[in-house]
């Protein structure tokens, strides 16, 4: 039974009909009162940037807050391979539909169908309207737009601009946003945190921010707020996210009433680069799309395993019948590209068996060797009439075919690796990546607190326990671009006679003493360790204890450790510099003391869900052959935590209904 | 510690931007050559932060070559020796142990320091707003494949919008201009269809927002296209500098 205070405000009706007759019926706001309507968005990524930039366009006057110093750094900007669209472009039997079942199943049936048959069937409007914008995506010769595969799918539908498909994305919806900025209808706020959204009457009515070079902290009323602030994978210290990603927009919203959906949903990507050592400050992604053409595979004998790890063989040389092609043999059906959660453990199962392949043994290879002279050679050596082409003939003709595809990835690889992957496989790792978990939100994407809304990587909504690749750049603009600007009118509408409230009212003066007295308190502590030294031990223990596989004892034994770590960096933390000046130490400390509380959460969560499923793997639930085993009779239910006091959630729960689509276990073999 | 190399960094400090500023002199020990700059200078903080002082602010945020935000000047060049690269992206193993390397801002007018090593690059922004972009609303949109685009002209156009607006061009130029960022940025719009309507509009007001932030003039040294991190071509600068004459002279506009 869904919790009394969970209402996800579902149309009624068909599946296919839901978003036309809710768009056709919900509630308008006049142009006359738009104008007088402010809105207030956290964040500039791809759903802050695009509903910042929609919303300003339809009349509304518009607050933009990023911490960055310009709104196109926003960390969508480095999503690499693509974004999907049902357009069936290929005419390879691609629908809606089949968009919309590939997103349920890959998230292994946790997320909410109405809400994904939507992002299903706006995800057309998205690459057109990207097009209109001169986003120049990659082309074929005929001048059409081209498509690759991406992982948990069987159809050819990510649009794509090389490597940099989020850049592109994200300066089409900036170039939207700083138009609008010109035009006066945002105003745009950079370098700015928020520390604390302000409730009045139980509605969300402003924020709290801080003006990070003169430490000031700002006051702003708004008739609703969007949270756009991207997802909380730092909470691991080492990820791939940026080093700036927080989660301290969403973590305080979810302390003033904010429900938060799934936290232990994390995404474990399998293609990153190694960690290399101990001074490591982040990971890098090599992007799924690498899996078009690379092949994963490790020795099939440890004892080839271990000459590779020691300098005594090189890959290369290891006959073709001695590599264990290990996706390719445990699933056929979909091979390398299995979806990020399945390929991810493989890897890891293969590293712990002992087949890794760099000497901290936590690396597997992918390599392009193959469809480089295979695929690619022999094709443009078809082009140019070249009957029997010699091998290095191939081998250079398929190399420049891979690199006009991934030249980037490439040389990005060889400048942190110092190794030419061109010449030799790549090694990866798994690494987090995404979290699929976030601020719950009902069908208008508005969180559990009225006139607080959470779009993009923020919500919880869309991706179940795992997301597949290239649906993120999709989530965030359809969220900014085609679903809020309509569903805000359901809230808005009754608010065309609320006048702007005076920031002086004793809600925005409250917030603002807390967020100071925090900041000072801060301050004040100037104990002898750095922020960084209890970020990376935090992260020690989420890898370890809620990573890639967790078990009940090891997340009981993490909530007590992060309790102490909590105790000690409130006692223990150095944070230099002065509160009213630029201070990144500052901001990162308000960070870490989020991350930390967030991090027990995800402990909670985990140990809570006695299943596994997609990115979320209890070691004791799994299937004779290692594969996730959901609980669909316990647990098939989205777990919206509220927060009760310090340490305390109460739990509540969202039941799943699946009407369109037969709940089954998930099968790539 | 997890490497072996000794470097000396005299490094840029600068309170405020009312400060004047100065170099200060730190050695660093037991560099790792697969570290990245930015990463040594995480270990440099750490230190100086054990140690009672205030660490060195620096912009920093994908670590990935993508966000544009890292912005050194690294022994007299924009993002350091290597070509192609961002500050984030070079290691260690670029330099030799014992080496002395020397970190300032970005020095343009145009790009005032906030503090140690970071500048304020809001005036890129502003210039987009003056006509970075293609006036279409949301949901105005015919189908994607309705207009062919030849893959030559959207080649171009994407090697022009991979442009990530770090300003390195402006810091490696003499005249501290910023013609090659807004020329990348005007050549990906004249090169697609989409762009054309507002061709002649874009050019002048982007020129004009330029040359009211005190960026300088552009007198064909070439240094930006050699120091830009992405491969922008200096041709682009032509074709700004084509369409910008057009613009004048065929103008509709009093």
């Amino acid at each position: 039974m869904t919790s009394a205070k969970l209402d996800a405000r579902i149309p009624e009706g068909q599946l296919e009909q839901k978003w036309t007759k809710y768009r056709s019926t919900v509630p308008l706001v006049n142009p006359a009162n738009k104008r007088s309507l402010e809105i207030i968005i956290v964040g500039s990524g791809l759903a802050g940037a695009s509903a910042a930039s929609s919303l300003a366009e339809l009349g509304y006057k518009v607050k933009v807050f990023c911490f960055q110093d310009s709104p196109r750094r926003a960390h969508s900007i480095a999503a690499q391979g693509g974004i999907n669209a049902a357009k069936n472009y290929q005419n390879d039997g691609d629908s809606t539909y089949r968009l919309f079942y590939d997103t349920i199943k890959g998230g292994d049936y946790r997320a909410r169908e109405a809400n994904v048959y939507r992002l299903a069937e706006v995800s057309a409007n998205i690459i057109d309207q990207c097009v209109a914008q001169g986003v120049p995506f990659a082309r074929e010769y005929g001048g059409m737009l081209d498509n690759r595969s991406f992982g948990g799918t069987q159809v050819k539908r990510t649009f794509y601009a090389a490597g940099q498909t989020g850049q592109q994305l994200l300066l089409g919806a900036y170039s939207a946003l700083q138009r609008q900025v010109g035009l006066g209808q945002v105003e745009m706020f950079t370098r700015h945190e928020m520390l604390d959204i302000v409730n009045i009457d139980g509605k969300c009515r402003g924020i709290i921010a801080r003006d990070l070079i003169t430490g000031k902290l700002e006051r702003h009323f708004g008739h609703a707020v969007l949270l756009c602030s991207g997802g909380y994978g730092n909470v691991f210290y080492l990820s791939t996210n940026a080093m700036g990603s927080n989660v301290t927009a969403a973590w305080k919203a979810h302390k003033r009433g904010a429900f938060f959906g799934n936290p232990c949903y994390t995404q474990i990507h399998p293609t990153c680069i190694p960690v290399s050592g101990d001074h490591q400050s982040k990971l890098t992604l090599m992007s799924e799309s690498l899996r078009n053409d690379g092949r994963i595979w490790v020795p099939k004998r440890k004892e080839d395993a271990e000459a590779i790890r020691s300098g005594k063989l090189n890959p290369n040389d290891l006959k073709e019948d001695d590599r264990d092609y290990f996706l390719e043999r445990r699933y056929p059906a979909f091979g390398n590209l299995v979806p990020r959660d399945v390929a991810s453990r493989a890897a890891k199962e293969r590293c712990d068996a002992g087949f890794g392949v760099n000497q901290t043994g936590e690396a597997v290879y992918l390599d392009f060797a193959y469809n480089t002279k295979f695929k690619y050679g022999k094709k443009e050596a078809t082009k140019l009439g070249i009957s029997n082409p010699t091998e290095e003939q191939l081998n250079t003709l398929g190399k420049a075919v891979i690199k006009e595809q991934y030249g980037n990835l490439f040389d990005m690889y060889q400048q942190i690796t110092g190794v030419n992957p061109y010449e030799n496989p790549m090694m990866i790792y798994p690494a987090v990546h995404y979290t699929m978990g976030g601020l719950w939100v009902d069908y208008n994407l508005m969180t559990t607190v009225p006139g607080l809304y959470a779009l993009g990587e923020a919500n919880f909504s869309d991706h179940g326990a795992n997301r597949l690749g290239a649906s993120a750049l999709m989530q965030g603009l359809a969220d900014g671009y085609f679903v809020v600007p309509y569903t805000i009118g359901a809230y808005l509408s009754n608010e065309i006679r609320t006048k702007p409230i005076d920031t002086n009212h004793e809600a925005f003066v409250a917030a603002e003493n807390e967020a100071k007295a925090r900041l000072e308190k801060l301050m004040g502590i100037k104990g002898t360790k750095s922020v960084d030294h209890f970020h990376k031990r935090l992260g020690k223990i989420m890898w370890d204890k809620c990573g890639m596989a967790r078990n009940a004892e090891g997340l009981k034994t993490a909530i007590a450790e992060i309790q102490t770590l909590k105790a000690e960096f409130w006692k223990e933390v150095r944070v230099p510099g002065e509160l009213n000046e630029f201070n990144p130490e500052l901001e990162k400390a308000g960070r870490v003391a989020d991350f930390i509380e967030l991090g027990e959460l995800m402990c909670q969560d985990a140990l809570n869900r006695n299943e596994s499923c997609g990115g979320h793997f209890r070691e004791e639930y799994q299937t004779e052959e290692g594969e996730a085993l959901r609980d669909d009779v316990n647990f098939n239910y989205v777990a919206a935590w509220e927060y009760i006091s310090e340490s305390n959630w109460q739990l509540n729960k969202e039941t799943l209904n699946y009407e369109n689509i037969k709940i089954a276990q998930r099968s790539y073999k | 510690m997890s490497g072996n190399m000794n470097i000396t960094l005299k490094v840029w400090r600068q309170k405020n931007k009312d400060d004047r500023g100065r170099f200060e002199t730190y050695p660093v020990q037991g560099v790792s050559p697969d570290m990245s700059f930015l990463e040594m200078f995480d270990v440099l903080n750490e230190r100086l932060i054990n140690e009672g002082k205030e660490p060195v602010a620096f912009d920093h945020d994908c670590r990935e070559g993508i966000c544009g935000m890292c912005s050194m000047y690294i022994n007299g060049r924009p993002h350091g020796p290597l070509q192609g690269v961002t500050t984030c992206q070079l290691h260690m193993r670029s330099f030799k142990t014992n080496d002395t390397i020397v970190v300032e801002p970005w020095r343009a007018k145009a790009f005032p320091v906030i503090k140690d090593l970071a500048v304020d690059r809001s005036s890129f922004d502003r210039i987009m707003s003056a006509g970075g972009f293609i006036s279409v609303n949301t949901g105005n949109a015919q189908d994607a494949n309705a207009t062919p685009i030849g893959k030559e002209d959207a080649d171009t156009a994407f090697a022009a919008a991979m442009c990530i607006g770090c300003g390195a061009c402006v810091a490696a130029c003499k005249n501290a201009s910023a013609m090659l960022f807004v020329s990348a940025k005007i050549s990906q719009f004249a090169l697609l269809p989409q762009g054309q309507p507002e061709r002649k509009s874009r050019v002048s007001k982007m020129v004009a927002q330029m040359d009211a932030e005190g960026f300088g003039s552009c007198t064909n040294t070439g240094a930006c296209e050699a120091e830009c991190p992405k491969g922008i071509s200096l041709s682009n600068i032509a074709r700004m500098n084509r369409d910008y004459i057009n613009a004048q002279f065929t103008s509709q506009q009093m």
